[in-house]
């Protein structure tokens, strides 16, 4: 084995063996249980005091999801007022850097709210220290813990009997930035800044090259910003190039901790749902079955990307390293294709090698991935899309062993199934009917400049926008002119509806779930962690998830593919 | 078995599919289609080809009319093979139906008017709150309760078991059901019900689907299958802008063949079929469900009640030893016991006078004239059993000979300062705990001995309840022995529990407590005392010899008056589940294949590379689109046996199961129209 697939092999492992017991340590910071971090519970309570909130409020699904959403409005509202007026704010701007235009600080506003990134400006030269730091750098941390919270809820819904009771939203909230977000983000920042990356208010750097020009080299707050875009599945870079640029990426080792940093809570979380429900095995069975896609992402984008790209090599390039164009020498084909998977499963979006110049089959892997949005997924939210799922595996593999199906000991329902299959409908509707409109405008008027490259690999720029806008991922394929109105708003809404109706949706099953009288399994209840209903929910993922999208892929990366 | 292959209707009886021919043209109407979102949608992707069809006979954009046209006409006979899917499955109730209301023919009946005279009326005339009289020979014109009089009925003409039964005035076997026959003897009969509201007729208008309402499985699953029909329209329809960007013109045909191809026709189609020979099935059992939703809540019990006497064991307690106290002849014994039981006509009673006789005992009176209750002893006093003494004998001269429970005995002795020798109380104690019921005899106050009584548990019975478990059905025991014989037997017999001494409001409560604890609870009765419980009881199955209370009360009827039927029952509910599951998954693993044949054929012309995804190798992209619309459409007839017959169920644990039938249907689900649309591909290619 090569070094480099060393590498991703050892931190796959270690990111998985420590997810175990951090699964553990967050669901004590969701049943209130005693942690290590309890000193930090008079600061909290000094918030709830401050906002006029009691902590230990029962609140039901209803309420949650209004204190949730009434939350994030005023998030929008805060983002939106800076971005549109940071050029007048009178400190943290040393470069000067003037006001947003308003479509891009309104899609910027979505984007960062619903934790989503997508980034129509470039952070350098769009933000000012003060934008980055209180809307970018807040907004990634409050956006991660609406999706736990949200989680927490849903888990706790699970365990409810003939109740109404989903938990303290505002408790939960909080908490899981004190307890889960700022804790990791602290040891991994300060990890970043001993690896060289910059943290500072002053403004660019005058640098004079060996060729005796003189640079302004962007500088600002990195590492904290940096750590949170990964942390909390964000994606949102400080600079344009995201975590290709050197400072927000400098060494192989950093990339190591970020691409850990990406992927660590996630995968915690979907143990913590097993140690909550006091099954830690269907945490396990859950995982597998992500890990099973995961891994055969990994396979076949690592594969093409070390194996380099065959026109280069038609040309004579070598391509030993592999497909190297739009990547980072020091940290590799194999290293960046993980990445890769990584943010896409993630809903993340941060990137550290350009997508739009990889292979043809490992770009169509990232939009299948961020498709499916539920290996692993953002935090919070990955599990609570998986939660879809499994409802109509539930359901149809209940029906297949002859017993109304049931999950949990909870009856699942016409009320469950229509939910389900709304949300489920919801995702391919965004990518489908948005990149069908912007095909159509496309085929009306060629001449409208969006696309850096022409047929398939601009039908694949087009839908990896809408892709990444409705999973809320972040990432662009870039190539793709996408700072203009119409981009702006149509992804924009993307992500409101992506982000939002996957989480209402749930909350309600959820809502409906707790208030059902529990049913005690026998013998002839289905198992949800037998691999027989793995296997039933990988299937109903492909055939949802990934079959609705193959003529579309089939017309932009598999074409490629096909005609390289 | 017999009573079985006369009510086989055959799968696809020729009278039965001429008249589900004609009402899978009829079923054509939007209005009823709109029912059923799924086959509605293809309906109006018939339409659409109809237009298309037409357009293309003046443009060329559309491809050929011929090739429009076959898919205009492939699409139209898919509407109608999943009609007659529901048509045949309604015909077969309706044929089922039909059996048991030959049954029910005019018929005259004596009415007793408020005079007292008697006079003949057509049995349809038949009001609730009549009497009619019913003599021998008579067939019995309308469901009813017996008010007066006892006699032997045959029922064969509805349950197909020959034996006749008796049906009596007061208790528990007082109903009467129309169409059945009096054998012997004159009974008098209330009219318990309206003319075409009776059991029979609710239950014809049943099967024959005219009432049949979704059940709540069904409803969830249409949604489902909804959901899946959005999802391939928005496929379908975005491709047409896709298919523009890539400057590839895609033609309607191509579009909604792929349409049609993709969203779940055959579990569409076939699912209002499975719903209808679910209760069919039942009937064919001899169940009779009010509603479907019953059939399929069976499927889901946790909880089963059975009655001890009849279920689990063999009718009643017998009588199998005697033990003589020290110092008494076992004579004596057998001699005091009999003529203690000669007028005893309780089984256990019989059972004693027969085990004498296997020991050579046999008391003069029973050899002889049995009128005489004095049996030939002098002066003999029959003492009828009360629950007061709770024992029962007979008095002669000068011998008091008692038989009853240990502890009544027991008393009457040490009222005269006399004792139970020590062997009859440890005989007693033994027989006991063997799961025995004791009984002791005196005379004049000495205890002879004690008889031992026992339950035999019916063959087979213990497989069944293991079978049960293996389902996660848990079986509890109703009996009203003491807590240590309903053990005894409970562990011989293999239920998981047992209530003891039961009381009728035991039952409802052990019912209540097991669904307060979120359990489907299943219970089988027939008295008037039962219909608390039967209503209680998410399945309550009344047996039909029952009473009209009863019947009212539960949510099916079972003609045979089988107590083992739940089982079947059970079973009936999981087919009916598993058989709409497993088509469902059939049914969207067929996708794969389906892609694979229309993706390729739409874009190949323009963009060869795609060529590569054609991996059947298809002729040309109209036979792949044709040979997939064609798989698609014949794929629902082939399913229709399977569809009425339902999926077996194996009781093998629910991974298990589910793994078997993921391999079955999901693997086979994507691996078979592969093989199917190649095979449909070789044939109509030279066509084209």
């Amino acid at each position: 084995m090569n070094s480099e697939i060393l590498g991703i092999v050892v931190l796959f492992i270690l990111t998985v063996v420590l997810a175990i017991p951090f699964g553990r340590y967050c669901v004590k910071v969701f049943k209130n249980e005693k942690t290590w971090l309890d000193f930090l519970a008079p600061v909290e309570n000094f918030v709830f005091k401050v906002c006029r909130i009691n902590p230990n409020q029962p609140m039901d699904w209803k309420e949650n999801l209004k204190a949730s959403l009434t939350l994030n409005l005023i998030f929008f509202v805060w983002a939106f007022v800076i971005l549109i007026t940071q050029a007048w704010h009178p400190f943290w701007n040393p470069d000067g850097i003037g006001n947003m235009e308003p479509t891009t600080a309104f899609n910027t506003a979505v984007s960062f709210m619903t934790n989503t990134n997508l980034q129509h400006y470039s952070g350098e030269t769009g933000a000012t220290y003060l934008t980055q730091l209180l809307v970018f750098c807040f907004l990634q941390f409050v956006s991660a813990a609406t999706g736990i919270a949200a989680m927490a809820s849903i888990f706790k819904a699970i365990v409810q009997r003939q109740a109404s009771d989903l938990g303290n939203f505002y408790q939960l909230f909080l908490k899981s930035c004190t307890r889960i977000l700022l804790p990791l983000s602290i040891v991994i920042a300060l990890f970043l800044v001993l690896r060289g990356m910059p943290s500072t208010f002053e403004g660019a750097a005058q640098v004079v090259t060996l060729e005796g020009d003189t640079v302004n080299v962007a500088r600002g707050p990195v590492a904290p910003m940096v750590t949170i875009k990964q942390v909390g599945t964000n994606g949102g870079g400080y600079f344009g190039p995201n975590s290709t640029h050197p400072f927000e990426n400098p060494d192989y080792i950093t990339n190591f901790a970020e691409n850990f940093a990406i992927i660590i809570i996630p995968i915690a979380l979907i143990f913590a749902f097993g140690f909550y429900i006091g099954k830690p095995k269907v945490g396990y069975a859950f995982f597998a079955a992500m890990t099973v896609v995961f891994l055969a992402f990994v396979f076949i984008t690592v594969h093409f990307e070390s194996q380099g790209n065959t026109e280069l090599a038609k040309m004579g390039i070598d391509n030993s390293l592999g497909a190297m164009e739009g990547k980072e020498v020091r940290i590799g084909s194999a290293a960046s294709a993980f990445w890769g998977v990584s943010t896409t499963s993630t809903s993340n979006g941060s990137v550290n090698s350009m997508h739009d110049s990889q292979t043809p089959l490992s770009g169509g892997v990232y939009i299948l991935d961020m498709m499916i949005n539920a290996i692993y997924g953002g935090v919070g939210v990955g599990f609570i899309n998986f939660f879809v799922f499994v409802i109509i595996a539930v359901f149809i593999s209940g029906l297949m062993v002859g017993r109304t199906p049931e999950l949990f000991g909870k009856k699942i329902e016409a009320k469950e199934v229509k939910i389900a299959a709304l949300v489920a409908i919801l995702h391919p509707f965004l990518i489908l009917v948005g990149t069908a409109i912007a095909s159509h405008v496309q085929a009306n008027q060629a001449d409208i400049g969006w696309l850096a490259n022409p047929s398939y690999h601009g039908f694949s720029e087009m839908l990896y926008e809408f892709t990444s806008s409705a999973a809320n991922n972040g990432s662009g394929f870039e190539g793709l002119g996408d700072a203009t109105p119409f981009w702006n708003i149509l992804c924009g809404l993307c992500m409101m509806f992506g982000r939002f109706i996957p989480i209402i949706g749930p909350l309600a099953i959820a809502g409906s779930l707790a208030a059902k009288k529990y049913v005690p399994e026998s013998a002839g209840t289905l198992n949800v962690e037998s691999p027989a209903f793995v296997a039933v929910l990988l299937s109903v993922i492909i055939i949802i998830a990934a079959l609705s999208f193959f003529p579309a892929l089939a017309l932009g990366p598999i074409a490629e593919y096909l005609s390289m | 078995m017999s009573k079985r292959e006369k009510k086989d209707i055959r799968l696809f009886e020729p009278a039965l599919v001429s008249e589900s021919i004609k009402q899978s043209f009829i079923k054509l109407s939007p209005r009823l289609m709109m029912k059923n979102p799924v086959m509605f949608c293809v309906e109006i992707g018939t339409f659409i080809m109809l237009f298309v069809s037409v357009y293309s006979f003046t443009n060329t954009d559309q491809g050929t009319p011929f090739y429009n046209i076959v898919i205009f006409l492939v699409l139209l006979v898919t509407l109608l093979f999943a009609n007659f899917a529901e048509a045949i499955a309604e015909a077969r109730g309706k044929a089922q139906a039909d059996s048991l209301r030959k049954t029910r023919e005019e018929t005259p009946a004596k009415i007793i008017l408020d005079n007292g005279k008697v006079s003949t009326k057509p049995s349809s005339q038949l009001k609730k709150g009549d009497v009619f009289l019913c003599e021998t020979g008579d067939i019995i014109p309308s469901d009813g309760e017996i008010i007066e009089g006892i006699a032997t009925v045959d029922e064969s003409a509805i349950t197909g078991e020959s034996a006749p039964v008796i049906r009596e005035a007061g208790g528990d076997k007082s109903s009467v059901t129309g169409g059945t026959k009096v054998l012997s003897d004159k009974i008098k009969v209330l009219v318990t019900t309206q003319p075409g509201e009776s059991f029979l007729d609710k239950m014809i208008a049943l099967v024959e689907g005219a009432s049949r309402q979704k059940t709540p499985n069904e409803i969830a699953l249409t949604l489902l299958l909804s959901g899946f029909t959005i999802v391939f329209l928005l496929v379908t329809v975005t491709l047409k802008p896709f298919g523009d960007y890539a400057n590839t013109p895609v033609s309607i045909g191509a579009l909604i063949a792929l349409f049609v191809c993709l969203i779940p026709t055959t579990i569409g189609g076939l699912l209002s079929a499975i719903g209808i020979a679910g209760m069919d099935r039942a009937l064919q059992a001899n169940v009779i469900s009010k509603s479907g939703k019953a059939v399929e809540t069976a499927g889901d019990l946790d909880t089963i009640l059975l009655d001890k006497t009849g279920t689990i064991t063999i009718g009643n307690r017998k009588a199998t030893n005697f033990y003589a106290s020290k110092g008494i002849h076992e004579d004596t014994l057998i001699e005091c016991a009999t003529i203690a039981s000669l007028a005893d006509e309780t089984p256990e009673g019989k059972s004693i006078v027969e085990l004498a006789a296997t020991k050579g005992y046999r008391h003069p009176a029973s050899l002889g004239n049995e009128t005489d209750f004095s049996y030939g002893l002098p002066n003999a006093r029959i003492i009828k059993f009360s629950a007061e003494t709770r024992t029962s004998g007979i008095d002669l001269d000068g011998r008091v000979i008692r038989k009853g429970a240990y502890d009544a005995i027991r008393k009457l002795a040490e009222k005269e300062g006399k004792h139970v020798p020590d062997e009859i109380k440890a005989a007693v104690e033994r027989i006991s705990s063997n799961g025995g019921t004791p009984l002791v005899v005196s005379e004049n106050n000495n205890v002879l001995g004690a008889i031992e009584l026992q339950d035999i548990v019916k063959p087979g019975i213990t497989e069944r309840f293991a079978r049960l478990r293996k389902m996660g059905v848990k079986t509890v025991m109703v009996t009203g022995d003491n807590p240590l014989t309903a053990k005894y037997i409970a562990e011989k017999a293999g239920v998981d529990d047992f209530i003891a001494e039961a009381k009728p409001e035991d039952k409802l409560e052990y019912i209540r407590k097991e669904q307060a604890q979120g359990k489907l609870v299943a219970m089988m009765g027939d008295g008037t005392n039962d219909a608390p419980a039967l209503a209680q009881a998410d399945v309550g199955v009344a047996m039909n010899s029952g009473t009209q209370a009863a019947k009212e009360a539960g949510n099916m009827v079972d003609l045979d008056n089988d107590p083992t039927k739940l089982i079947e029952v059970v079973e009936i509910g999981k087919q009916l589940l598993i058989t709409r599951g497993t088509l469902t998954t059939f049914s969207i693993a067929n996708d794969v294949a389906k892609y694979f044949a229309i993706v390729p054929a739409l874009f190949m012309a323009s963009i060869p590379a795609l060529q590569a995804l054609n991996i059947m190798r298809l002729a040309s992209p109209e036979s792949a689109i044709l040979s997939a619309v064609i798989f698609n459409a014949i794929i629902i007839p082939v399913l229709i046996p399977l569809a009425l017959r339902g999926v077996a169920y194996k009781p093998i644990g629910a991974s298990a199961l589910l793994a078997r039938n993921l391999f079955i249907y999901g693997l086979g689900g994507i691996v078979v129209p592969f093989i199917g649309i190649k095979l449909i591909d070789l044939v109509i290619a030279p066509l084209l």
